[in-house]
């Protein structure tokens, strides 16, 4: 239970359109992320999916039934938004009961579902409040549990993390990964932070203007980039992307080579560059640099490497690590 | 988070607001307080002299007063109702995206704009008249004996005339209300198998509990004093079927003269209002407490 497959869907708000026409196959038990940039048309596919908005154009198979034309509910599908949608009114246990209420299930067993899941989201000390009387991160999981009870064929998340600290958002990383370790379920997650995408997704979706650019693993975006854009989207900080004699050297319109794979020296080096910037973040140091002949670029050095404002440095490019990209912005693979 | 001087700085500027709304209010009471307890009538003002509680006797023994009080009740209790019930429908549906919304607007909130004794006499002669009102001719389309409806059901009438008037109060409040209500929380509601039925119970009307409380408490307080569509329809009759508080102590004081009388009357009204206040907060007034 839990495969999705779109064809060719499409959605148009008047004159835009948002997803010109999308193909994607989710298999059963995966872990999808859909990523990109603000107005991608990530939220709108995920809504698509969910029977919020009506397509334009194909279909969306679940479990092999078409529910192109179903009703959101009759989907079998749930979705945990991401201001939680919580309703203000009721207790936490009656949130977590409402969709088995309206199934009409029986009380007894509705409170069994409700305790159980209440154990699992370790929400059992606050059934009886509002939430308005919850944390951010106890919110969540209200959300989460009310999506859970449902036992649905997948789940959807729409950025659910991005009104938390960051402390707490790395918290719920690794509880929303535990839990889809538990269930086994679908899991379809929007987000427009990579890192959240590179930790938690079995599959990543790229999305730029309603297109996908590439799908993959994690490690398959990073190492093999299909176009700029993914090159650029992908990692953090991003790829420097090099264009003139260099990447003509190379045989390609435009170079990337990875912070991580340029390699530091004060003495001597391929480029020559001034600090502009030093983040030290104690593990790491990321330097920000204008190299001569090429312009602004970033590097990552070692904690212990010290490099201040206004200090030269030398960098050499780890050319097996060296990503080619042709004219059109596609990776030219050896 | 406000300092000493913050706060000395506001009560300075409230000062000036405060003291005016105290004299307003407690000079008119203090003067109606005195002339309760005052033989005071305007066919003999030179004959005027302490009464003690006859007044309040007086007033209290009218043969209206019962009935004047429940007429009241009626009467507020009524176009709460209506207001309230119907206010919802209508915000409901003027809610939904429709061609020509802006005017459709306009045209529901316009009964507001009214003025009480027109709009009543509009009812009263265009619309409720046995002869020649609208009610009458659908009436006698149908071929039934057309109702009259001031003389058959006259404080039900004036509850129409009222409630058709502050329908549009009750609307506006509720359409915001409406259109306050979290659009992911009805998408999750809908997402959780919940069909417009349940959405409206379980979503609309806790969503809507608050702006309720607010349409009932205004709205008490200006229909306890109801009386210019009352003078121009029924004038509190017939008998007094439809003279609430406020018609009887214009009939006594304005009627028949009696000062004393109709000063004894407000006071009671007011004891009244602040008992039905009383009620009020305790019923509803939780609900701004969220």
């Amino acid at each position: 239970m839990g495969s999705i497959t779109l064809r060719q869907v499409q959605k148009h708000f008047g004159e835009a359109k948002v997803i010109p026409s999308v193909d994607l196959e989710i298999k059963e038990g995966e872990f999808v992320v859909f990523v990109g940039p603000s107005g991608s048309g990530k939220s709108t596919l995920l809504r698509l999916i969910a029977g919020l908005e009506d397509l334009t154009g194909g279909t969306i198979t679940i479990d092999g039934k078409d529910v192109t034309e179903a009703a959101p509910a009759a989907r079998g599908l749930a979705m945990v938004f991401q201001s939680y949608a919580l309703y203000p009114h009721m207790s936490v246990r009656k949130n977590i009961a409402f969709p088995l209420k309206m199934a009409k299930m029986e009380q007894s067993a509705i409170d069994k579902k409700v305790e159980a899941a209440a154990k699992v989201l370790n929400l059992t000390d606050y059934l009886e409040r509002r939430p308005s009387q919850l944390s951010g991160g106890q919110r969540q999981r209200v959300a989460i549990g009310r999506a859970i009870v449902r036992e649905p064929s997948a789940f959807l998340f729409d950025e659910p993390l991005s009104n938390l600290d960051a402390a707490l958002r790395g918290t719920m990383r690794l509880e929303i990964s535990d839990l889809h370790n538990q269930l086994k379920t679908t899991m379809i997650y929007v987000t427009h932070d990579q890192i959240e995408a590179m930790t938690m997704a079995d599959k990543i979706v790229v999305l730029n203007r309603g297109n996908i650019e590439q799908v993959g693993s994690p490690m398959e975006l990073y190492l093999t980039p299909r176009n700029l854009f993914v090159a650029g989207f992908i990692g953090s900080p991003r790829m420097n992307l090099i264009t003139g004699d260099y990447a003509r050297s190379k045989g390609a319109t435009t170079a990337g080579i990875r912070p991580e794979h340029l390699t530091l020296s004060k003495e001597s080096g391929t480029w020559k560059g001034k600090v502009t910037v030093a983040e030290h973040l104690g593990a790491d140091t990321f330097l920000h640099l204008d190299v001569e002949g090429i312009g602004q670029m970033t590097a990552r050095a070692s904690g212990e490497f010290g490099a201040h404002h206004g200090d030269t440095v030398y960098l050499t490019p780890d050319e097996t690590k060296l990503h080619r990209f042709d004219d059109k912005g596609l990776a030219i693979r050896a | 988070m406000a300092t000493q001087n913050t706060r000395t700085l506001a009560r300075l500027m409230m000062a000036p607001s405060v003291v005016v709304l105290l004299i307003w209010m407690a000079v008119p009471l203090a003067m109606t307080l005195y002339y309760s307890f005052q033989n005071y009538n305007l066919l003999t003002p030179m004959n005027v002299s302490f009464a003690g509680f006859f007044n309040y006797q007086y007033f209290y023994t009218d043969p209206a007063f019962f009935q004047s009080i429940w007429n009241t009740l009626l009467l507020v209790l009524g176009v709460l109702a209506i207001t309230v019930i119907g206010g919802t429908a209508i915000a409901l549906l003027i809610d939904q995206p429709i061609f020509g919304q802006g005017i459709v607007r306009i045209l529901v909130i316009s009964p507001f704009f009214v003025m009480p004794p027109v709009a009543a006499l509009i009812w009263k002669n265009m619309i409720m008249h046995p002869g020649y009102g609208v009610f009458a001719d659908i009436a006698k389309f149908f071929g039934l004996q057309p109702i009259d409806w001031f003389a058959q059901y006259p404080l039900f009438s004036v509850i129409i005339i009222v409630a058709w008037q502050w329908l549009p109060f009750a609307t506006l409040i509720l359409l915001t209300a409406l259109q306050s209500l979290d659009s992911e929380q009805r998408e999750a509601a809908e997402m959780d198998g919940a069909n417009f039925f349940n959405r409206f119970i379980y979503l609309t009307i806790p969503h809507l509990s608050r702006a309720v409380t607010v349409v009932i408490l205004i709205q008490t307080i200006f229909l306890l004093g109801i009386y210019a569509e009352i003078l121009v329809t029924t004038n509190g009759g017939p008998g007094y079927a439809s003279t609430n508080l406020t018609f009887l102590i214009y009939r006594t004081a304005r009627l028949g003269y009696d000062v004393g009388g109709g000063a004894a009357g407000g006071i009671i009204a007011v004891v009244l209002a602040n008992i039905v206040a009383i009620f009020l907060m305790r019923a509803v007034g939780k609900n701004l407490d969220k």
